[in-house]
């Protein structure tokens, strides 16, 4: 039981300092750095106490996919230096009050949630179930999921879908003079028609288009 | 003392694990350099002890002794911790791979996942070192293979999904004790030519080598470092050659099975039969190499989204419709 705490202690250290640190760093591209150290402590977190399938769909999808966009566009936008004209400029100010806002929303939400938990009996009764012997945590997360949720499921599917095909539709546009290669008409394209003889006239010279 | 002897016998068995693979590792630097050089009538290293085998040491020592040059204006922490990265993730997946039914450091139930997941950290010792060097092509080739590396995660996530309906588990060990009747790369043929190219790009080899393009960015993301840093990244990434190429010997070539269940067959011990079909892989690995010209960055995106991807998720559907019209799917 010691090493369980002391590994326990360990990775929530690191958890807390590192979210601190996400706010706490100037440097945008160090903040998600230290995000990506939070997702990695709490599924070792996930894993100590057995829910080893939540543990590793958190590194891969939150790692592995999440944050390397995250990383992507901030090393793409220069996020650095706006952050630092934003804590410099007058109106440096103005971003509290709506920050200050959500926070407090937030804390609410957490509130409700952590209160509800103690008062609402379902809640604790769930909470509370223990996972039965010789059944992997993957496979009762299985049947669960897709026997009694399964309708909750789908739809969530479904809407991470639209929110997909919405971001699509929302950043697609079709540029006008790009010039593009067909895979088909470079592949099916024969000798005849690549080469053409032509009698060309002296001082004169052919087009080719181009 | 009970905790320093659980220690002492781990760590014992990590160093067992761990220098083997190292030293395989060296190797098959060789050995790709060798089979790169035959395909095109050249010798390759053969001046270096008998066949040229010691000529990865003598890389290493060269290595080593070089002077590790950090640039000024990079991010100095970041810089050094990237090949850092690059190496641990490399080695730390090997810990769930088996060589036998007992012969496996980690059994743990989601070892498959495991695997997919250290893979998918690897694209950070990338970026981070583009990112670090504070320079265009390190930076160029950084992006390049952050996206390259998660598109293809997306097709081998999908191919694996293949093979765990099959299986029914998510245990490596399960995974190859299914594969007693048959080897997956029989029904799932289409699966393993797409996981073979997929993993070609996502370890970063030609025809996929984008991130350090030579042509086009010097050498990538790989451009500002120097000595045993340089050389840190090398290992890494010819470590996770040899992961793939391990993880799809376990999925699809019946992992430590001997192909015949016959006498002869039998005798021999089933890590042999895995590091054979893991050479039999990497030897295809440096073929191709050898073969096949550089793809488009856009070539390689299409490839990746447009083609393996409805590929492997129309598969999924066959699997899954088959193995249910058929009554074949695993009980757990």
């Amino acid at each position: 039981m010691i090493a369980h705490a002391i590994f326990f202690y360990v990775f929530s250290v690191i958890a807390v300092v590192s979210a601190i640190m996400v706010t706490v760093s100037k440097n945008t591209v160090h903040s998600v750095f230290f995000l990506i150290l939070d997702f990695i402590s709490i599924s070792c977190l996930f894993i100590m106490i057995g829910a080893e399938f939540l543990g590793m769909i958190m590194l891969i999808v939150y790692v592995g996919a999440v944050a390397v966009l995250f990383l992507f566009v901030v090393m793409m936008l220069n996020v650095a230096q706006q952050k630092n004209q934003w804590f410099v400029s007058k109106d440096s100010s103005r971003h509290i009050p709506i920050g200050l806002l959500i926070s407090v929303i937030i804390f609410f939400e957490l509130i409700i949630v952590i209160g509800g938990w103690k008062y609402k009996p379902d809640l604790f009764n769930s909470a509370k179930s223990s996972l039965e012997n010789g059944v992997s945590n993957t496979h009762s997360l299985g049947q669960v999921l897709y026997t009694d949720y399964i309708h909750v499921f789908q739809i969530s599917g479904m809407i991470l879908l639209i929110a997909m095909i919405g971001a699509i539709v929302l950043t697609f546009r079709q540029r006008e003079g790009v010039k593009k290669q067909s895979y088909l008409k470079q592949i099916s394209r024969e000798r005849t028609e690549g080469v053409e003889v032509l009698e060309v006239a002296s001082n004169k010279g052919v087009k080719i288009d181009d | 003392m009970e905790y320093l002897n659980i220690i002492f016998q781990e760590s014992y068995k990590i160093l067992f694990l761990l220098v083997p693979v190292l030293v395989s590792v060296a190797m098959i630097v060789w050995l790709d350099r060798r089979v790169w050089a035959f395909v095109q009538k050249r010798q390759g290293p053969n001046v270096v002890g008998p066949f040229g085998l010691l000529q990865s040491l003598a890389d290493a020592l060269k290595y080593i002794f070089k002077e590790i040059i950090i640039p000024a204006s990079s991010n100095k922490v970041i810089f050094i911790l990237a090949p850092i990265i690059t190496m641990t993730l490399a080695l730390i997946a090997w810990a769930v791979i088996p060589f036998g039914v007992e012969q496996v450091l980690a059994d743990i139930n989601v070892g498959i996942l495991y695997i997919f997941a250290v893979s998918s950290l690897s694209v950070y010792g990338i970026i981070m070192g583009g990112w670090a060097s504070n320079s265009k092509y390190p930076f160029l080739g950084a992006i390049r293979s952050a996206a390259q590396m998660v598109s293809y995660e997306v097709s081998i996530g999908i191919i694996i999904i293949n093979v765990l309906l099959c299986v029914g588990s998510l245990n490596l060990n399960d995974i190859v004790v299914a594969q007693k009747e048959m080897w997956f790369v029989i029904p799932l043929f289409p699966m393993f030519v797409i996981f073979f190219i997929s993993a070609l790009a996502e370890t970063n080899r030609p025809p996929f080598d984008l991130p350090e393009a030579e042509a086009e960015l010097v050498a990538g993301y790989q451009t500002e470092y120097s000595g045993m840093m340089y050389a840190m990244f090398w290992l890494g990434e010819y470590a996770n050659i040899l992961l793939m190429c391990a993880l799809g010997s376990i999925l699809f070539l019946g992992g430590w099975l001997s192909p015949i269940d016959l006498y002869p067959f039998n005798l021999i011990p089933g890590a042999l039969w895995l590091i054979f079909k893991i050479l039999f892989l990497f030897i295809l690995f440096a073929l191709v190499k050898a073969i096949v010209p550089r793809y488009r960055y856009d070539q390689l995106m299409r490839l990746g989204w447009k083609i393996f991807l409805p590929l492997s998720l129309t598969y999924v559907v066959l699997t899954a419709s088959y193995l249910f019209y058929f009554n074949l799917l695993p009980t757990i």
